[in-house]
């Protein structure tokens, strides 16, 4: 009678966390596991709905016999593994991982999380000098790989240019971008499956790119907004926000956040609806909703200016 | 899949220069395309896996050598052709150095500004193309110069390659040369231009009966199958076919075989974790992608013994139960992807590669890949993303290359080095094998000389060697200098000073002095060498070279290079200590905290400068 219906069976896994024995299913990642057990650990590129990629290295903890620290992002449990989240190795390795980011990203507008995580590990931006000034838009992308501007170590490089505004949905302001990967994985396989974007260059010059730095109108842009829901720090931000911030009116704490259905189509996509000023500002999905995973199309993320109209 | 493309048309050249490449293989069943949005079907899936994307280097390639540069309507076409967004191939071939996405002079000169040309008795070539031509990155009538890293011509010195594209389009590593022979030779149609490939073993003559590993070097023809087969080759496989792969990897074992690439880890284990993977197909890489600056061993073998290298991925081949091989080259070596690929189609003309194998009913093809300028190639997960048609970027381990790799399918991988040991294990045996060397460090090695000593080249010794005596070897240091300190193992490993002569030079003997073997390196320095230069080359180096997909060596290699930039300069924030206390902290998160080798190994020969007092006054 099980014809067809998959029985899920997870054995359970000993290991050991911060000196305390815990049982957790097999094939959990070591961060689920720790988020379950009710230790705190930061992230920046990782998030539920996407394939963890690892690269912003902040989620990192000891893993007894690891030369290295381990990405608790991807890494998963083994029976008998023993944990520590909390040493000073630990906390060494994310501090300065958080020091590197701001030192060559603006980090000013995050999320309230990594804010709070910024101020847990004194974050001291300026620890490797005064931040270089801004280039010009598409400066950063056209260096030959392996070929850099050298500077005279007094100012710290960033990756700071001015915002790209080239449409009415969104804006792209890569001063902002900690290059986490997860917009293009959001608007390739994980989600959208438009590859519009995708990571150019190398090294410190590497960055989100549509082919050759075309403009997102002429490129495979579908306006989803996906990528704009997954940024992390604001890199990617929708247009009316950036508006609103631009004159100062953008005020979150005015906002009210109204949960709906998209009324565009049958699939049954929830709806956040948030508004400022008798306005709506922006829409959202929440991430855990079965139909969503936090994506929406053009139609539910934009199709409300008339509205607002 | 619906792709959008948003440049202009390609021209009928760059068509012909995709085609070449994808005309070989089944093409997509169909491309509409309706103004910029075109329907490609391929019945494969999104994205690619089992695909044809695997040929997007090779197509880049094609169409940089033939034009010169990589337009955006050639981008557009090559995507639609593979089935790949245009956006990932921009991603793609911006990634890598040899590639270029701007119009581009058709003669392009990679002048090796690395730390061996720069220390070598020659001239250091970014220097001459410097005086004579002015800054890089400009067109001189059709001509233009760029600075390059490590060519793998250390022990001449003053090396320098040259991309010619068009028709006939070329590429030749040159060394040593300076600015006017190089204008000399340029000024030749490119088919006359001549290829220096003299390999400096000098062992050879004094001492040939040492050589193991490098015992046919200069002896055999390097183009002739039969020449190599009179100098016993192809009897390792035969001796592989007669015992069976289990017995080959036992053999492996008994020899106590350790990997040469860098990481030391013993390859019986590997062999074995693939051969037993239930999964199919297995693959088979060797790692050709020799990159590290100082080290030119294993263009020495392809240039030289190139059969070697295509008898030992055979029998790693049979051993694993792999179906099919790669080499991987880096771009930089034209001779010896030339050589290679001619030792390739030699051995499948006469039967020892293909269907049926010495028909002993063993099938094993071989195909040969070119890098295209990046070091974190090399590393051997970002190697396989490259022959995917992937950016090399490393992925994060577990899963190991014997669980998943290329292709996501069970992957052996091995350097040049290692498999050229195969054939000497299966020659005399596994047990006769361990007794060479250390009794944890079995086997010779090679070992890359140069810098300042009286006759740099390739050198092979035993396991146990103590640094001094190698030294000796080599002549010692070039008359009237004294030594300063010794590069051990590359850039990516650590200086020595001249009191620690008495290293031996063997896994155990290295890790006790905390350091590294790495590929070989072994690159001296004497008291006229400007140590602050040296460093400062190498934290650019890997700032360069990184891939820039994790937080601390995407940063850290550019905090570094800023930081050691100040100390050169004397400029620094606080005082020499404050600097030095900041090195130790980006050094650490960055070893502890990197995805790969690169960044977890980037700041070690810089602390190891400090701790000499070898930098900074």
């Amino acid at each position: 009678m099980n014809d067809g219906i998959a029985v899920a069976i997870r054995r359970s896994v000993k290991i050991t966390l911060d000196g305390k024995e815990v049982a957790a299913p097999e094939g959990s990642s070591i961060l689920q596991t720790c988020r379950s057990h009710g230790i705190d650990i930061p992230t920046l590129c990782y998030l539920e709905n996407l394939t963890p990629v690892n690269t912003c290295r902040l989620c990192m903890v000891e893993v007894e016999g690891s030369r290295t620290l381990v990405p608790s992002c991807s890494r998963k449990i083994e029976s008998g593994m023993v944990i520590r989240t909390d040493s000073q190795r630990v906390s060494d390795s994310r501090k300065m991982v958080l020091e590197l980011l701001a030192s060559s990203v603006d980090m000013s507008i995050v999320s309230p999380e990594l804010g709070a995580w910024m101020e847990r590990y004194q974050v001291d931006k300026e620890r490797f000098g005064p931040l270089a000034a801004p280039s010009q838009i598409g400066d950063r992308g056209k260096t030959r790989a392996g070929h850099h501007h050298k500077n005279d170590g007094t100012i710290a490089a960033t990756v700071a240019e001015p915002t790209r505004v080239d449409n009415n949905q969104y804006v792209r302001d890569y001063s902002r971008c900690v290059l986490c990967y997860r917009c293009v994985e959001a608007c390739g396989t994980d989600a959208q499956n438009t590859f519009a974007i995708a990571l150019g260059g190398r090294g410190f010059e590497a960055h989100i790119t549509t082919e050759f730095d075309v403009a997102l109108p002429e490129s495979a842009c579908v306006y989803c907004g996906n990528c704009v829901a997954v940024c992390p720090t604001n890199a990617l931000m929708f247009k009316i926000e950036h508006d609103l911030r631009q004159v100062s009116k953008w005020d979150e704490s005015k906002q009210t956040i109204t949960r709906t259905i998209c009324p565009y189509c049958g699939v049954g996509c929830n709806l956040e609806i948030h508004e400022q000023d008798n306005r709506i500002v922006k829409v959202t999905s929440p991430l855990d909703h079965d139909v969503t995973h936090g994506m929406l199309c053009v139609k539910g993320r934009f199709g409300f200016e008339f509205i607002n109209g | 899949m619906d792709l959008r493309t948003s440049g202009g048309p390609a021209s009928a050249k760059e068509k012909e220069a995709v085609d070449s490449v994808i005309s070989k293989l089944e093409k997509p069943s169909s491309v509409e395309t309706n103004g910029k949005i075109a329907h490609v079907s391929h019945g494969i899936p999104f994205d690619n896996k089992g695909g044809q994307r695997d040929l997007l280097l090779p197509a880049l390639h094609a169409i940089q050598e033939r034009i010169g540069w990589i337009s955006h309507g050639a981008l557009d076409y090559l995507s639609l052709q593979l089935g790949v967004p245009p956006a990932e191939t921009y991603g793609v071939a911006s990634f890598y150095a040899m590639f270029s996405l701007e119009e581009t002079p058709s003669t392009v000169i990679h002048a090796c500004d690395d730390i061996a040309c720069r220390a070598a008795k020659n001239a250091d070539p970014a220097a001459f193309m410097n005086d004579k031509y002015g800054e890089p990155n400009s067109d001189l009538n059709g001509l233009m110069w760029i600075r390059s890293p490590c060519l793998g011509r250390c022990e001449e010195g003053s090396a320098a390659l040259v991309q010619r594209a068009g028709e006939p389009h070329r590429r030749i590593l040159l060394a040593p040369v300076d600015a006017s022979s190089l204008a000399d030779e340029m000024r030749k149609p490119s088919d006359q231009w001549t290829s220096t490939d003299s390999a400096r073993v000098p062992q050879r003559g004094t001492d040939a009966s040492a050589l193991r590993l490098l015992k046919r070097v200069g002896v055999v023809d390097p183009l002739s199958i039969d020449s190599y087969r009179s100098h016993g080759g192809y009897e390792p496989l035969r001796r592989a076919l007669d015992i069976g792969p289990e017995n080959v990897i036992r053999e492996i074992k008994d020899a106590k075989l350790m990997g040469r690439g860098g990481a030391a880890f013993p390859t019986a284990v590997k062999w074995e974790s693939v051969a037993r993977n239930s999964v199919r197909p297995h693959y088979f890489v060797c790692n050709a992608d020799e990159s590290e600056p100082g080290t030119f061993k294993d263009r020495v073998i392809m240039e030289q013994d190139p059969f070697s290298i295509v008898e030992g991925l055979t029998i790693a081949g049979f051993a694993t139960g792999s179906e099919k091989g790669y080499i991987y080259i880096r771009g930089e070596y034209p001779l010896g992807e030339e050589r290679i690929s001619n030792a390739v189609s030699m051995a499948m003309k006469k039967g020892l590669l293909g269907r049926n194998i010495m028909g002993r009913g063993f099938d094993f093809d071989i195909e040969v890949r070119r890098g295209a300028g990046a070091y974190i190639a090399g590393e051997e997960t970002a190697l396989f993303n490259s022959i995917e048609g992937k950016r090399a970027e490393p992925r994060n381990k577990p899963p190991f290359p014997a669980q998943a790799g290329l292709f996501n399918k069970p992957t052996g991988v091995n350097n040049v080095e290692t498999l050229i040991n195969v054939l000497e294990i299966l020659s005399i045996g596994g047990p006769d094998f361990a007794q060479i060397g250390t009794p944890d460090s079995t086997g010779t090695r090679l070992f890359c000389l140069s810098g300042s000593v009286n006759n740099p080249g390739l050198y092979e010794a035993p396991f146990g060697i103590k640094l001094g005596e190698l030294l000796d070897m080599a002549g010692g240091i070039t008359a009237g200098k004294a030594l300063k300190t010794i590069l051990l193992g590359g850039a990516a490993g650590s200086f020595v000073g001249p009191d620690q002569l008495d290293i031996r030079l063997s896994f155990e003997g290295v890790r006790a002095a905390g350091v590294t073997l790495g590929s070989g390196v072994i690159m001296v320095f004497d008291q006229d060498a400007d140590m602050d230069q040296v460093i400062l080359r190498i934290a650019q180096f890997f700032r360069e070279e990184s891939c820039g997909q994790c937080v601390p060596c995407r940063v850290g290699t550019q905090r570094l290079e800023e930081l050691l930039t100040r100390i050169v300069n004397g400029t620094t924030m606080g005082s020499r200590n404050d600097e030095l206390a900041l090195l130790g902290k980006v050094s650490t998160v960055m070893r502890e905290s990197s995805i790969c080798g690169l960044g977890q190994t980037a700041a070690n020969a810089v602390e190891s400068a400090f701790k000499l007092g070898l930098a900074g006054g």
